[in-house]
């Protein structure tokens, strides 16, 4: 079982493609849409809505995307509406970034809160939770803990850290009780991974802190010394 | 005069006239500052609580207001939706399976119709919504229910007219929720959409118990 994705959308267009858009990434979460009036129009539909809900109910719980302002508003009135709201949560992200994120992470098998937290990390790093490693401290005066496991991997694939690279590691690390960072940003941000832009020879530095500290390290090691699967 | 089913339907049936008589006034005022959509989709979402009405007469002024709820947040689209659909969701919260509102019941429903919108909408006071009709006509009923003895009409007119001046008093304010609020210092001058609708819907439920 995997965390079930609803996207509420004022266009029917925009909820289908970019659950098109999602599918590809993750084929095996089930994304449903909300997509425009029930009658075809520009707007959103409590009724959608609920239909997508129950729809997507009886998983391991539901994460709601949205896009403009009352779509937010059609998404909570459906969680007022609801019977069992718990195990629904509603992701405040980028309609886009957020669901590929989101989908990735349920993919990779991430439990409904890490599926939200996933599609919120896209916002950057602002919004990441806890600080960033302290990755300088004044000379003798440790501040910061270090991190539990550390491991620095060499690209070798052709195209370097691109989409799929990126969707892979942050879908892995996202059922991972750990906290990761790739040469500084969120190791389970898909889109915090892709802003590295970094090529083939590039160094990844992994920094893991918690519990599957070593597994995590581990894991992305593996994906990057296989050259990701690719050429 | 009591406030009981028969009233609730009635009220609704003198909203959707009343959406349908200034469609093309809240689409003006909508065109003015937003995206002109508010006469319309307020139209067809209550001639679709009309159509609800009929399909599965209510029981109690609650089950009326639910089903209204409902039918709102479904068919109008805009933002009016879910505001509006919240706004009678929890008024029909406030009356349970009561077969009638009493004074103290009607003062309740507007406070918690403007809690939802408050809520809902995220916006306050002054800021050239919907809220400024719902806070004072809230306000009104509720000093209207504590001070104004048993008569309900009194209650019902002290918040219908509360609305309507809230809604003239946002015609200078500058927007800073909804789509008006892109517009920053030049939605001043014009008179909030969403206020308005509001302070019809409210003279409705003085026209129902008329």
């Amino acid at each position: 079982m995997t965390v079930s994705i609803v996207v509420v959308s004022h266009s029917e267009k925009i909820a289908d493609g970019a659950a098109e858009l999602a599918a590809q990434m993750a084929p095996d979460v089930l994304v449903l849409t909300a997509g425009g009036t029930a009658d075809g129009r520009i707007g959103t539909s409590l009724e959608k809505v609920l239909a997508a809900l129950d729809h997507a109910a009886g998983g391991d719980g539901t994460v709601i995307l949205t896009d403009l302002g009352s779509a937010v508003m059609t998404a909570e009135s459906a969680l007022e509406f609801a019977e069992d709201p718990a195990g629904v949560l509603l992701a405040d992200a980028p309609l886009v970034e957020g669901l590929v994120a989101a989908s990735v992470a349920a993919q990779g098998g991430a439990d409904v809160q890490a599926v939200k937290r996933a599609a919120e990390a896209v916002r950057g790093p602002s919004q990441n939770s806890g600080p960033p490693p302290q990755r300088e401290v004044s000379e003798g005066s440790v501040t910061g803990q270090g991190p539990d496991f550390t491991g620095d991997f060499e690209l070798i694939n052709q195209a370097g850290m691109h989409a799929r690279p990126a969707a892979k590691i942050a879908g892995g690390l996202s059922a991972l009780d750990a906290e990761v960072t790739v040469n500084g940003v969120d190791g389970a941000s898909m889109t915090a991974l892709m802003t590295l832009a970094a090529g083939k020879g590039s160094v990844l530095h992994v920094e893991a802190r918690g519990v599957d500290a070593e597994r995590a390290v581990n894991y992305v090691g593996g994906l990057v010394q296989a050259g990701f699967g690719e050429p | 005069m009591v406030l009981d089913v028969n009233w609730a339907v009635k009220w609704l049936t003198l909203c959707a006239q009343a959406m349908a008589e200034h469609r093309v006034e809240l689409i003006e005022l909508d065109r003015a500052i937003g995206d002109s959509d508010h006469g319309e989709n307020m139209d067809r979402g209550f001639q679709a609580v009309l159509d609800k009405l009929a399909e599965a007469p209510p029981a109690t002024p609650g089950a009326a207001l639910k089903l209204a709820a409902m039918t709102l947040m479904s068919k109008v689209g805009g933002a009016a939706g879910p505001l509006y659909g919240t706004a009678f969701l929890r008024a029909a919260g406030t009356m349970g399976d009561a077969a009638e509102i009493d004074p103290a019941g009607w003062a309740a429903a507007v406070s918690a119709a403007r809690d939802g919108i408050v809520a809902r909408g995220k916006a306050e006071p002054g800021d050239k919504t919907m809220v400024d009709a719902w806070a004072p006509a809230a306000d009104a009923a509720k000093a209207a229910a504590d001070t104004g003895g048993p008569e309900v009409l009194t209650v019902l007119v002290a918040a219908a007219e509360a609305a309507e001046a809230g809604a003239v008093a946002t015609d200078p304010l500058v927007a800073r929720k909804g789509r008006a609020s892109y517009l920053g210092e030049r939605s001043a001058g014009h008179r909030d959409p969403g206020a308005a609708s509001s302070a019809l819907i409210l003279r409705a439920a003085v026209g129902a118990a008329a």
